[in-house]
């Protein structure tokens, strides 16, 4: 009993908890991208990973977070127009070859041993050296608190502090992708979606706002990376092209294209995974698969799940069934 | 209501001569030495050419005769070897096809790009030039765009009930017919006041009973002082509304006219059905 109430709580947490929202927020990105424009970047977790160096170096060095934010920020916004000066005047497909070369290029350079002191070679950056600043701010006391069945600490790594302001973020950055989607600029950016050829010839400039897009997903991306680091740590390898596709599956899930898609489908998508380990462990015996075999079985199984989504639903949970129809 | 051997346009043609690269009294495109050759194809290569202002021309030829490729060459679509255009008098040369558009010359395209999963009245939406909105900064500011929004779907309102599209402007645009995207995209061009349209094949795919309204917008462009330049294959159409005919053929004018004369041309009989159509087999033979 006491088992299933644990795995109950376990997966509750994820309904709010950091991670959840971190991947919600790198998820709206990549909605700017793929959902309003139609730019297959595969290449999610390089902007990530980007924002994480970003602010925890700057705030090691400085001590200072907003100039860590900063950072994050102009990284993202230099890898975006490096990746789409040379890729958006080509044909969709070049875009995804290039950034998925390019966020693990990102991922490689952070844990070589060159820049080491920079950026912790493949151990990354401790958590203690760069959340200071922000864990100070926490209006919440420095210890454990349980709300309802939920316990967390109040101020330290994966906090309430961080659950409160992570959403906060979600919430305005879902704000805006709405206003964006909904106006002149977000338009422009579903018909070159639709048909780079025909907004071309009614006088757009396509490449510029190509651009603006690729940035500004990139830039919402990196602070998914903050958030992700602020509740965990800087590894470079948890940013490899897994966490990219994993972003990807729970837009999908959720649906491209809508305002609380990338929102529900990242609760979903670390539910149904926290979920889906617990009861591995409990139904699959030691001497059939280890512990340590459970856990890249219990991806196994959450990805058929996902792909069963998608080819049933492929327009994802809360997506517009007409709009699929006319695409196919 | 179609009227074209009586048009007014016929009028600027009095005095042309009959043949290719003939000087127009006002025209508003012209191009010279036009050259274009993929590897060793040589696409287009046009001496000179005049488009009459405020009239409509009609450009034929066989299939592969260069016609499809000069219109983007013109629109910037595509970018020439050599040669010089202009447009009002100013260079066209190295420009984008968005600078194109938003000099005046606006396009639609032979196989239609409506933008299928946006409703019709955003398609319209779009086709307007100047939206502040579409400025990312200014978009999060509704007030900064709402009037002109506002402004923008009163005209489109009245441009789809001009092409009885009216009913249809919460559908997706995927959802219309095929003969009702080519309506959509014809109106969608003209939400920005274009100075020259330019269609490519506008009838093709499209059913009998549309044709004749389609014709009938295209006149009445005219009449209200647009340019048009169409490409089209199906002569009877041409016949019907076009002031003037160029004829292309392996990526030459080879022959300008208007439409009851052009096709009695020896060169255009020769390129529509070879050199050799009106020889007898037996004599040929011989």
């Amino acid at each position: 009993m006491q088992e299933l109430i644990d795995l109950l709580t376990g997966a509750g947490r994820e309904i709010f908890g950091p991670a959840t929202a971190a991947f919600a927020l790198a998820a709206i990105g990549l909605n700017v991208h793929f959902g309003l424009t139609g730019l297959l970047n595969m290449g999610h977790a390089g902007f990530m990973l980007l924002g994480m160096y970003g602010y925890a170096i700057t705030v090691r060095e400085t001590g200072n977070m907003w100039l860590g934010i900063l950072a994050a920020t102009v990284a993202a916004i230099v890898f975006g127009l490096l990746l789409g000066w040379p890729t958006l005047k080509l044909r969709g497909d070049y875009l995804a070859i290039v950034t998925i070369a390019a966020s693990e290029f990102v991922r490689f350079l952070g844990r070589s041993q060159v820049f080491k002191d920079l950026t912790g070679g493949s151990t990354g950056i401790r958590g203690t050296d760069f959340k200071e600043p922000f864990e100070s701010l926490s209006p919440f006391p420095d210890k454990l608190v349980t709300i309802g069945p939920f316990t967390m600490h109040g101020s330290r790594s994966s906090s309430w502090w961080l659950v409160v302001v992570a959403w906060v973020i979600v919430g305005l950055f879902a704000l805006l992708f709405w206003r964006l989607a909904n106006s002149p600029w977000g338009r422009v950016l579903k018909g070159i979606r639709e048909d780079e050829d025909a907004v071309r010839s009614l006088g757009k400039n396509v490449y510029a706002f190509k651009m603006q897009a690729l940035v500004l997903g990139g830039v919402i991306g990196a602070f998914g990376g903050v958030l992700f680091a602020l509740a965990n740590a800087v590894q470079p390898d948890s940013m490899g092209r897994p966490t990219t596709f994993w972003v990807w599956t729970l837009l999908l899930l959720g649906g491209a294209a809508t305002v609380f898609g990338p929102i529900l489908g990242s609760i979903l998508f670390w539910v149904s995974l926290v979920t889906v380990r617990g009861l591995a462990g409990w139904f699959i015996p030691e001497n059939v698969m280890s512990a340590t075999e459970r856990e890249p079985f219990s991806l196994v199984l959450v990805g058929i799940t996902l792909m069963c989504l998608v080819v049933f639903r492929p327009q994802g949970i809360l997506g517009n069934k007409r709009e699929l129809v006319i695409s196919g | 209501m179609v009227n074209a051997p009586l048009s007014p346009a016929a009028e600027y043609f009095k005095d042309v001569p009959h043949e290719p690269g003939a000087p127009k009294p006002d025209p508003v495109i012209k191009a010279t030495d036009v050259h274009r050759h993929f590897g060793g194809l040589t696409a287009v290569q046009v001496d000179h050419l005049e488009i009459q202002r405020n009239a409509i021309t009609a450009l034929i030829g066989p299939n592969g005769a260069g016609k499809s490729t000069f219109f983007n060459l013109l629109t910037g679509f595509d970018k020439p070897q050599r040669g010089q255009w202009w447009f009002n008098g100013n260079s066209l040369q190295s420009r984008s096809p968005a600078q194109v558009a938003r000099a005046g010359m606006v396009r639609t395209f032979q196989l239609t790009k409506a933008l299928n999963r946006m409703t019709v009245m955003e398609n319209m939406r779009l086709g307007a030039p100047l939206q502040r909105g579409e400025n990312m900064i200014a978009a999060l500011f509704p007030a900064l765009w709402r009037d002109h929004e506002k402004e923008i779907t009163a005209k489109a309102e009245e441009l789809l009930a001009r092409f009885k599209l009216d009913t249809k402007k919460d559908d997706y645009a995927g959802e219309l017919s095929g003969g009702q995207r080519k309506l959509l995209e014809m109106a969608r061009a003209l939400m920005s006041d274009p100075e020259i349209v330019m269609l490519d094949e506008p009838m093709a795919g499209v059913n009998p009973a549309l044709t004749e309204s389609l014709l009938d917008h295209i006149v009445e462009l005219r009449n209200e002082g647009v340019t048009v330049l169409f490409v089209e294959h199906d002569m009877h159409m041409v016949r019907r509304i076009s002031d003037w005919v160029v004829v292309m053929a392996e990526g030459r004018i080879i022959a300008e006219g208007p439409p009851e004369t052009v096709m009695q041309n020896p060169a255009v009989q020769d390129a529509y059905l070879g050199a050799h159509h009106d020889t007898d087999l037996f004599e040929e033979r011989q």
